[in-house]
This record gives structure tokens, sequence and C-alpha cells, in this order.
């Protein structure tokens, strides 16, 4: 029998994820609720010098004043902020000297994901700093890097070993009184990375983190700061999956990308996490602040593969302040069943000759809501600003929904934007093409949702692409190709 | 007192000069209820990010004129399409002018909403369709609650209409500052046709702030063409309203011509009630100094295999500001829509800034639905192309702007008016364009 549209979707919404499993390690969790002894509470424990400290308060005060934003096109139970563990670390801690000496549960977690820290090792050449319930487990490949100068750490030992750095630049783009989630991680992050790549250094690998939500009931949240000095070229990924769990967990992480001159930093996200079952039950709140700032000459690029996750509200953006500086935006985000994801990106372009471009894939299924929310702001000094952008959507079925939300701000004269967006499903004469030539309905629309997300794709580092594809697979792509 | 509280003190006097037991104090006292409570739009409103009315709401409007019905038809023929034989319905400071209009009953109604509104030979009509299609927000209860007067227009079943409807409305400044409400119905039956061309006009530089509503009714297989000419002067501010419900098989289209004016904001509002519907929407604003035009759209699409094209054309000079909200809206039971919608832009001066976006809200998958924004400047090479020909920089500056704006030109199916926006154009752009004038 042919494979039709219907099959797929069927297909698509019995799929169950896969990567649904909780693994049972002695987790150090802190009593639920947030005040200001909490916040104390975690920077002790973290061993954070004073100012850390005094910082974090500051970002707890503004965030107590703040009123959580609804702008969103997103619908969901709020989270109740008291009732949320805001520290949770794995009990043994120890120094490994090797990788054997890994708690073999948490290992075999790893084995589960695809991610060996052997295989990486060996084939991939990726180091990993994997982050499993906000604090560092494991780091590889440290050394070569500390050749080159670079400093690949958890944001913790980055607080202790390399503060003048750290003051300097967190908070820099983000400011913790940012955003309602900027401000709650400001006060209460856990873990995260920390990058330094010096001047004039061309990272000779791809820095990767895998972050996991692990203990029920913990808030994730994430702080990552990435610095490339001048020349310095780095790329880093993320990637993330999480154990099924009932609740709602909450995300609410911070990026921050520093490229100062003739810098370049790539980075590329694939987030999987649990996106909720059939019923829409569950699945984790993604609440996400990313941001990168560019001197001259500067390029940052952020490429994102969205699959997971119960509610997304996530906008990579990038400060263009230097003249001649490029942003880029690359994006596939796929939602099925219940998923909301409302994600875009913002382009702010202050320099001279700044460029931009945003190339944003959406593909929904089953129940869901899929939007595009994106601001390109050329500003009045801005001479010879470029931005060029294409939303396209996908829908299969007529139960969810393709939103496309541009904001275009522009006060210069010389500026040449463009955006387009379409919105459409697998055309029948598509399909009816591709059965003309012998390719049976189940590769064709195997071949066009490839195809309709390449452009993206494609701009994934290899290391990644293998993870990339197979998180498209569980989504959407696995199940007809 | 602030506007606000002054237009709610006036309603009771206002209400008072009517007959209390009919229908519509009913409707009007509801809706100053909800103006009460709405007020009027702030910049924290989506809606209302780019467009303040702030500097709009600090003059003292007088709520009402005083009667003064001295305009004579030459001092405002110009500001009519006068080389063709039109109907028309002319209002001085809000107030009728019957010796400048043109009205008729005879197998169409082209009369007043005054007379609609008081009269038992209109109130299946009035009932049928005043103030049904308004969504409640501050600016459209405020006008519910003072709707009094206003073009009111009845296109009987199989009928057309066989000369154009010019509705034109003139501010004399015989107030310091004017507030005015025009309220117009405008109902197409089923197989009939009309073609309407809309003007504000203030004739003197007294602030002059008009919040206008109209709602639009194509029945079956009806054709609307609606022209809306904005040329005012620096010192009136418009807020127009339009509700535009189709059924099947119509087609209506919406031409706004945006020359000028302090502030202009366009709510157009089109919902397709029936299979089939053609919607269009077009428009050219040129604006320069510190002027302000903002066009907020939507389409509804409720019902499977309709259309809308929009396409909205821009040159912003100097410090103005121009701003596109646009929304298509596709329901899941929408299929087979096809939804173009385009907004082109450029900018002559640094000083001058551009808000767009273009959204889409698309919950039926089999749909074709596509958008398109632009903001850039002159082609350097097209300039050089027609200089180098002989023609100098100015008009071929303005030919290509000609050029930029003609396809919305090109579906003006009124070849005066078309002539007529044509050398509007030619004169905003200071040459002769030397053609088609």
């Amino acid at each position: 029998m042919a494979y039709t549209e219907d099959d797929l979707k069927k297909e698509l919404e019995t799929k169950e994820y896969e990567y649904g499993f909780y693994t049972d390690i002695e987790s150090d969790t802190f009593p639920v609720g947030l005040n200001e002894d909490i916040v104390r509470a975690i920077s002790k424990k973290k061993e954070e010098p004073e100012w850390m400290t005094e910082w974090r308060l500051e970002a707890y005060r503004a965030w107590e004043k703040m009123i959580e934003p609804e702008w969103a096109n997103v619908h969901y139970t709020k989270p109740d902020f008291q009732n949320i563990s805001y520290y949770s670390a794995p009990n043994k801690k120890p120094k490994y000297e090797s990788l054997d000496e890994v708690d073999p549960e948490l290992r075999a977690t790893f084995e589960k994901l695809g991610i060996s820290l052997d295989e990486q090792k060996a084939l991939a050449g990726v180091a990993v700093d994997i982050v499993m319930d906000s604090v560092s487990v494991a780091t590889t490949f440290k050394k070569t890097l500390a050749e080159k100068g670079i400093i690949f750490c958890s944001i913790s030992e980055a607080i202790k070993e390399h503060p003048e750095l750290v003051k300097k630049y967190i908070g820099s783009v983000v400011p913790k009184k940012d955003n309602f989630y900027a401000a709650l991680n400001s006060a209460v992050f856990s873990d995260g990375s920390f990058c330094y790549i010096p001047k004039g250094v061309r990272c000779p690998m791809e820095l990767s983190t895998y972050f996991r939500i692990n203990q029920a009931g913990t808030g994730q949240f994430e702080r990552t700061l990435v610095i490339a000095d001048e020349g310095s070229y780095v790329s880093y990924l993320e990637g993330c999956t999480a154990p099924s769990r009932d609740e709602n967990q909450l995300h609410a992480a911070v990026v921050e990308l520093i490229a100062l001159d003739d810098a370049e930093i790539k980075y590329s996200t694939v987030q999987n996490w649990f996106p909720g079952n059939k019923e829409g039950k569950g699945g984790v709140y993604n609440f996400v602040t990313k941001r990168g700032i560019c001197e001259k000459n500067a390029k940052i690029s952020w490429t994102q593969v969205e699959t997971g996750s119960a509610v997304t509200w996530k906008y990579p953006s990038c400060i263009l302040k230097g003249d001649n500086s490029i942003g880029e935006f690359y994006s596939i985000a796929v939602t099925n069943n219940f998923q909301q994801a409302d994600t875009g990106t913002k382009m702010i372009h202050l320099g001279k000759n700044t460029k931009s471009t945003i190339i944003s894939k959406g593909i929904s299924a089953g129940k869901s809501q899929n939007s595009y929310r994106g601001l390109v702001q050329i500003n009045s000094r801005a001479e010879n600003a470029r931005n060029f952008s294409q939303c396209d959507s996908l829908l299969m079925g007529n139960k969810c929904g393709a939103h496309t939300f541009p904001y275009i701000e522009v006060k210069n004269k010389s500026a040449q934007v463009e955006h387009e967006a379409t919105t459409s499903k697998i055309g029948e004469d598509q399909i009816f093409y591709c059965n003309q030539r012998g390719i049976d309905t189940e590769k064709a629309i195997a071949l066009i949702v490839n195809g309709f997300s390449k452009d993206v794709l494609n701009k994934l580092p290899m290391e990644f692409a293998v993870e990339a594809q197979k998180l498209l697979e569980i989504s959407l792509e696995g199940s007809v190709g | 007192m602030e506007l606000k509280d002054k237009l709610i003190s006036s309603f009771l006097a206002f209400e008072e000069a009517f007959d209390v037991d009919s229908d519509i104090h009913e409707v009007r006292s509801n809706a100053i209820k909800e103006f009460e409570s709405l007020g009027f739009p702030s910049k924290k409103e989506e809606d209302w990010k780019y467009t303040s009315l702030n500097t709009v709401l600090k003059h003292d409007y007088s709520v009402f004129p005083k009667k003064e019905d001295a305009l004579e038809y030459r001092d405002i023929k110009k500001y009519l399409i006068h080389d063709i034989d039109t109907y028309k319905l002319v209002f001085i400071d809000g107030i009728y002018s019957s010796h400048l209009s043109e009205t008729t009953h005879d197998k169409i109604d082209v009369c007043l909403m005054s007379s609609a509104l008081s009269k038992s030979k209109y109130k299946p009509i009035i009932d049928a369709y005043f103030n049904k299609i308004v969504p409640k927000n501050g600016l459209n209860s405020l006008n519910t609650a003072f709707s009094k007067e206003g073009a009111f227009i009845h296109i009987h079943k199989n009928k057309l209409a066989d000369k154009p409807i010019q509705i034109v409305n003139f501010s004399t400044g015989n107030e310091s500052a004017l507030m005015v409400q025009p309220r117009n119905l405008i109902v197409v039956d089923e197989n009939s046709q009309a073609q309407i061309i809309e003007r504000h006009q203030s004739l003197t530089d007294h602030p002059v702030f008009t919040n206008s509503v109209t709602e639009i009714f194509a029945g079956k297989r009806a054709i609307v063409d609606y022209y809306k000419i904005q040329n005012d002067r620096a010192s009136a501010s418009l807020i127009d309203n339009t509700f535009v419900e189709q059924q099947e098989e119509s087609v209506c289209s919406m031409h706004t011509f945006s020359f000028g004016g302090k502030l202009t904001r366009n709510n157009l509002n089109f919902y397709q009630r029936g299979e089939r519907c053609d919607s269009t929407m077009k428009g050219i604003t040129i604006i320069e100094d510190k002027q302000h035009v903002d066009h907020n759209t939507l389409v509804h699409h409720i019902f499977p295999n309709c259309e809308s094209h929009q396409d909205y054309k821009g040159i912003f000079d100097e410090n103005s500001t121009g701003v596109f909200n646009g929304k298509v809206l596709v329901e899941k039971e929408a299929q087979k829509i096809n939804a173009f919608q385009s907004n082109n832009n450029i900018l002559l001066d640094d000083k001058a800034t551009i808000n767009s976006k273009p959204q889409l809200e698309i919950f039926a998958d089999d749909v074709k639905c596509s958008h398109g924004c632009t903001i850039g400047q002159l082609d350097e090479e097209s300039l050089f192309y027609l200089r180098a020909r002989g023609i100098p920089l100015k008009e071929a500056r303005a030919l290509l702007m000609y050029a930029f704006a003609n396809n919305v030109l090109e579906s003006v199916r009124i070849p005066e008016l078309k002539k007529r926006i044509t050398s509007q154009i030619a004169l905003k752009l200071g040459v002769s364009l030397g053609f088609d004038l």
C-alpha cells in the first residue's frame, strides 16, 4: 500500500519519545522555593567570590519586581517559581583521572544517547564538557585546548579561576535585568560553560556541551559565556536531550556570545528535550535568552534544530555593533502533537555595512503551533545595512498552525531589507513528480521534507550533522525515510 | 480636562438631542460604557506599538461644532472628482450639506445615516447591519456612541450604482480644534455593484481629529470598489476604521492613497463569510515632513477557496514615519486559500522610519500564503540608465518612483480618479511626468 501523508501523520502522532528514560543518580537537591537565602546558598555552594553573590542578588531583586511576559504566541500553565528546586548536582563528584572512573550508570545514559565519550574522543575529535544536572561531570581534551591558550571549562570554574574575564563580560550582552527569565537565570544559574579563545587563535576542534535535565522537579538554569578575542574563531555546539518526566520542567538558560574585532563564532544547537506525550502532558518549558554581540568585522552565526520541548520561547539574537559585522540565523523548528514553539531572532544593526541573514524553516504536525517571531532593526547610523530574511512553513494536517510575526524597523535610507515568507503543505504535484520518476510516496515525502530543511542542515558542522539527522528522524524525517 | 473625560461627559448632552426610546439609544449607551473602560489605545498595545496618539489627543477638541454652512461649490470643487457625474455626500464639520450634495432614492439609496437611523423605512437594514461587525475597542466604541451622521448607501439586489459615489468630509476650522466622528454604512446586496470614493479634507490649519467608522457589506456576487483619498493638511489627523464583510463570490477592493496629514491610521478589516470571495487591499503612501501613516490590515479567511491580495507601496521622505501591520488569518476550515501580502518601501531620508510587520497566522494546511516585505532605495543603475538618456536626476527619480507605485494605480477602475491620483503623485514628487495627465 502506498505511503501517504496521512500515514506519515499517524506515525508522527504515535511516535513516542525514544530518549525518555531516567537515570537514578543520587542528587544533592536544595529545598524548593526561591528567596535571597537560596540565592546566597547557591552562590556559597559554588564557592563563589563576594562580587558574584552580589551580582546574583541584584538580579534576584530585579526579578522579584518583574512580571512574566505574555506576548508570545504560546499558552501554558505558568510555572510556580516557589515550587522549584533551584539547585541540583550529581552527588558523586570526584575529579576523574580517566573516563573509566565515571559513574557507570551515568555513562550508560550517555551511551544510550549515542554520545559515547570514547567514541567522541576517538572519532570526532570533539571536546565534551558534559553538564548533567547543572554540574560539569567530565571534561575532555582540556589539555590540547590549554596548549593553544583556549579556556574551556564550566562557568563556576571560570568564576574562580578567571574572574577578570567573567567579571568583564558576564551580563554585558544579556544584562541581568534584560527580561524575566534572564533575570531569574542571573540570580540562580547553577552552572554552564565558559569559553575563551585568545587573540588570533583558531580553535582546532568543535567545542561541544551536552545538556541534560535529569532530576525530576529541578529547573535547569544554564549560563553560557563564549568570548572570541580579536581575530579568533570558534565553533561551539550545544545539544540537548532530556528524560521523560510528567511534570513540566522549566529551563531558562542564558547564552552570551562576544565576538571581538575580526572574530567569528559559530554556535549550533540541537534541542530535543522531552516535548510532552501525545496528549500534551508534561514536557519541558524552554525559555531561553541567547544573544551575541559583534565588534568590527566580526561574525556570529546561530544554527538551531529545535525538535523538542513542550513550549519554546527562544530568540537567538545578534547585535551588530561593529562596522562590517555579520549576523546569521539558521533554524529548523519542528513541532508535533501539542508542542508550541515561538522562536526566531533579532538582528540589531548598529554599525556601518552590517549584514544579516535569516533562514527559518518551520514544520508543524499534529496539533502543534509553530511561530516565527523576528526583529530586524536598522538604526539610523547603520549605513548600507543589508538584511535578507526567509521564513518558510510546512503544515501537515489541518489541526496545526504556522504563524509568522516579523518586525522590520528601518531608520536609514541606505538600508536594504528583504523579507519573504511562505506557508504551504507538501504539494501533490511534488509527490506526483517523484512518483512519476519511480520514487514511492514515502521516499518522496522524505525527500521533500529533507529538501525543505537542507538549507539549514547544511549549516551544521559535520560532527553535529549526525546528531541532528538523528533528532529529525525522531521528530519527522526518520518516520518517512 | 482630558479628551476622554470630556467625551464621556458630552455624551449625555449628545443623547438628549435624540429620541432616547430608539433601539440605537441602547447601542450608543453601551458603547460609551465600553469606551469608558477601554479608553484610547496606547503604545503598550501590540497593534499600536508604532503609533502614538499622544500628540493628537492633547488638543482641546470641540465635540459639537456650530452649524456653519457657508461653503460654496467653487471653494470645494478642487477637492472633488468634478469632471464626471457622481452622487455626492458632502459633510461640513460633520454636518450634512444638502446644497453641495447629490443624493438619490431611485433603485439605490444614497442618503444620510441620520435619516436611516430615524426613519422606519430603513429599520430592517439598520437592524440587520448597523454595528454588526465592528469589534469592541476604544476607538470603535467611541464612534458608535457618537454615531449620528455619515453616509448611508444601500444598493438593492441586482442593481448597479450608475455612477460613482463620493463621500467628502470637510472641516472649516470655525472651531479652534474639532473632533468629528463620521459613521458610514454601505450595504451592497446580491448581484449589485458600487464604486465609492471617500475623502477627508481640512480647509484651515486648525487641528482636526477624525475618528471614522465605515461598515461595508457585500452580498453574494456583489462587487464593491472603494477608494480612499487621504491628502490632508499637516494639522489634520485621521483614524479610519473600515470593516468589510463579504458573502459568497463577492469581490471587494480597497485602495488607499495616503499623501498627507499629521497622523493617519487605517484600520482595515476584511471578513470573508462565504466561499470564493476575493479581497484586494492596495495602497500608495507618499509622505514627508513629520507625517505618519499607519496601515493596519486584517484579512480573516473563514471559508475555503477564497483569495486575498495585499499590495502596499510606501515612499518616505524627511522625518516621516510609515507603519505597515498586516495580518492574514486563515482558519482551519478555510482550505485552498490563496493569500498574498506585499509591502514595499523606499526611504529617501535618513531621518525617515519604516516599521513593517507583515504577519501570517495559518491553521489550515492546504493553502498558499506568502508575504514579502522590502525596504530599499532607488536602483543606482536604473537612475544612471535614465540619466544617460538625457533625463535629469529629479525626473529620473520621479519616474522610477512612479513606476514603483504603478501596479497599485493600475487596478483603479475609475479613469478620472486614476488621472487625478497620477497628477497628485507628480505634484508630490515635484515634477511634471508629462504623460497620462
